[in-house]
């Protein structure tokens, strides 16, 4: 996959549920007959995947929330890989 | 059986965490994250490998919608988030609207387990709206409609016109199809039947052994060579239609040298209920002697999942004999399959036999064998194959699985 750029706009893919399961205490991804728990920081960059977002907002938007800076790359790379697992996918 | 979602969540990489790693609770135990609703046993078609058990016509009547949907708040309120519907044949139930709307209400992710026969443009729309996530449509390819489905005929025609529906419903198109020794030789028509009807995932599974499947064992376990042939072909297919479909190929596990997880462990994230309100740690369960199965008719999930004995028989190792007791293995596979170990040595507490360590495993081996014979002979078994209908469930003995069908031997 290529290098993604900062305007692209990630949402939670088709078919997939992201939801706070208050039991779990965790954010989870819901899929056909699948779950993925997800940690903290997965959980809170995939809550900020709505589709509207340029992946800038996203990374500016939890270095706000964090009170800290140079999440571009992690975040990046988190985005990466849950493209290439069909958890995300880009909106024009 | 399809994995549990703790099973195929696996491997999700370093930044999240697969259940059943969650949290325990004050009694130690997760919550029942799957809950499968097994809504009638009621089912239009015959399939000779269902799991269903044999005596399903001999079972209580099914439940009221009312205690549906109070299984489904209460699971709920303990965690239960993956929702399965099944049956039999869920579309059978005329209430199956009213019961998705329920559970979408509550926040499940809710999975239709259907053969697509009766999903009309109606149906589908009303269960859309409901709040329905996913539908699974399953090959129905009992032998009585091999040729037809071979063909490509009629079974392809409904096929083809359920696929489209839930295509302009904008679902994912996920279809499964049971392999066995009579149609595992056409995997590679059966995969671009999948392709012409838009499938984004296949899941070819092999059958497993439990109840109608299990008094067919000898006409459908393939012999290692079709397996392996069927693995090529399957093999070639992914390399071309990689990126576009997805393809699992779930081996069959008397083929294997270690047995399944089964369950993830039972009272481990499962908890099923069928449908007179039996309540079940995995699909097969009420096979099991001398496990006195709750009912959700005189007992809440909480309780059947947190204090039943039926529930908590089979959970952390106390219950395990050699060689599981002893083998480091056993926190990977929990002893394999208790219905399995039931069914081939009469013992649920035995080993998992497909488990090359356990002294039964010549059970699986020979059983093997007498495939790897018959193919052969490419005769047909001198057995006839038993169609899973209502007389036929009737006129089955049950309390007797070792017996029938297989070939339990004495150690």
């Amino acid at each position: 996959m290529s290098e993604l750029t900062d305007t692209v706009r990630p949402a939670i893919a088709r078919g997939m549920r992201l939801q706070w399961e208050p039991a779990q205490e965790a954010h989870v991804l819901l899929y056909p007959e699948g779950m993925v728990k997800l940690n903290g920081s997965a959980g809170a960059i995939l809550s900020r995947c709505d589709g509207v977002r340029t992946l800038a907002d996203i990374v500016a938007d939890l270095e706000r929330a964090y009170d800290t800076s140079g999440l571009a790359e992690d975040v990046r790379a988190f985005v990466t890989m849950a493209l290439e697992k069909r958890w995300l996918e880009l909106r024009e | 059986m399809s994995g549990t979602p703790a099973e195929k969540a696996g491997g999700a990489g370093p930044q999240t965490r697969t259940s059943p790693g969650v949290g325990p609770t004050p009694h130690g135990v997760g919550p029942p994250l799957w809950l499968l609703l097994e809504l009638t046993y009621r089912c239009p078609l015959h399939c000779v490998f269902c799991y269903n058990p044999t005596e399903f016509a001999r079972t209580g009547p099914e439940l009221p919608t009312a205690d549906w949907i109070r299984v489904l708040r209460e699971a709920r309120a303990l965690g239960a988030v993956q929702l399965g519907l099944s049956g039999g044949e869920p579309l059978e139930r005329e209430d199956l609207e009213t019961i998705v709307a329920e559970a979408h209400g509550l926040g499940y992710y809710i999975n239709l387990i259907t053969s697509g026969v009766g999903l009309t443009a109606a149906r589908i729309g009303a269960l859309k709206t409901a709040g329905l996530d996913h539908i699974q449509l399953s090959f129905q390819d009992s032998t009585r409609e091999l040729n037809d489905f071979l063909s490509s005929t009629r079974t392809f025609e409904l096929k083809a016109k359920v696929a489209a529906l839930i295509r302009a419903h904008d679902y994912p198109m996920v279809l499964n199809v049971v392999l066995h020794r009579l149609n595992i030789d056409h995997v590679g028509e059966i995969l671009d039947m999948a392709e012409r009807l838009g499938a984004q995932y296949v899941e070819l599974a092999n059958t497993q052994y439990y109840g109608w499947a299990w008094l067919n064992r000898q006409q459908l376990l393939p012999s290692r060579a079709q397996l392996e042939r069927a693995e090529a072909v399957t093999q070639r297919f992914r390399e071309r239609v990689a990126g576009k479909i997805t393809v699992y190929f779930v081996v069959p596990d008397y083929f294997e040298r270690r047995p399944k997880a089964c369950m993830g462990g039972l009272g481990s994230v499962f908890l099923g209920v069928a449908p007179d309100g039996t309540a079940m740690p995995c699909h097969a369960a009420r096979m099991l002697p001398g496990l006195e199965l709750p009912n959700v008719l005189a007992t809440d999930i909480r309780a059947i999942w947190y204090d039943s004995e039926a529930f908590n028989r089979f959970r952390g190792e106390a219950w395990m004999k050699e060689p599981c007791r002893s083998c480091p293995e056993r926190v990977k596979d929990f002893g394999g399959c208790r219905c399995q170990a039931y069914l081939l040595t009469g013992d649920a507490t035995n080993t998992d036999p497909v488990c090359d360590l356990s002294p039964h495993h010549r059970l699986v081996t020979d059983a093997v064998a007498r495939a790897e014979r018959a193919d052969a002979v490419a005769a047909p078994s001198e057995h006839v194959l038993v169609f899973r209908d209502h007389r036929t469930s009737i006129a089955v003995v049950p309390g007797e699985p070792a017996r029938v069908g297989g070939q339990r031997e004495d150690p």
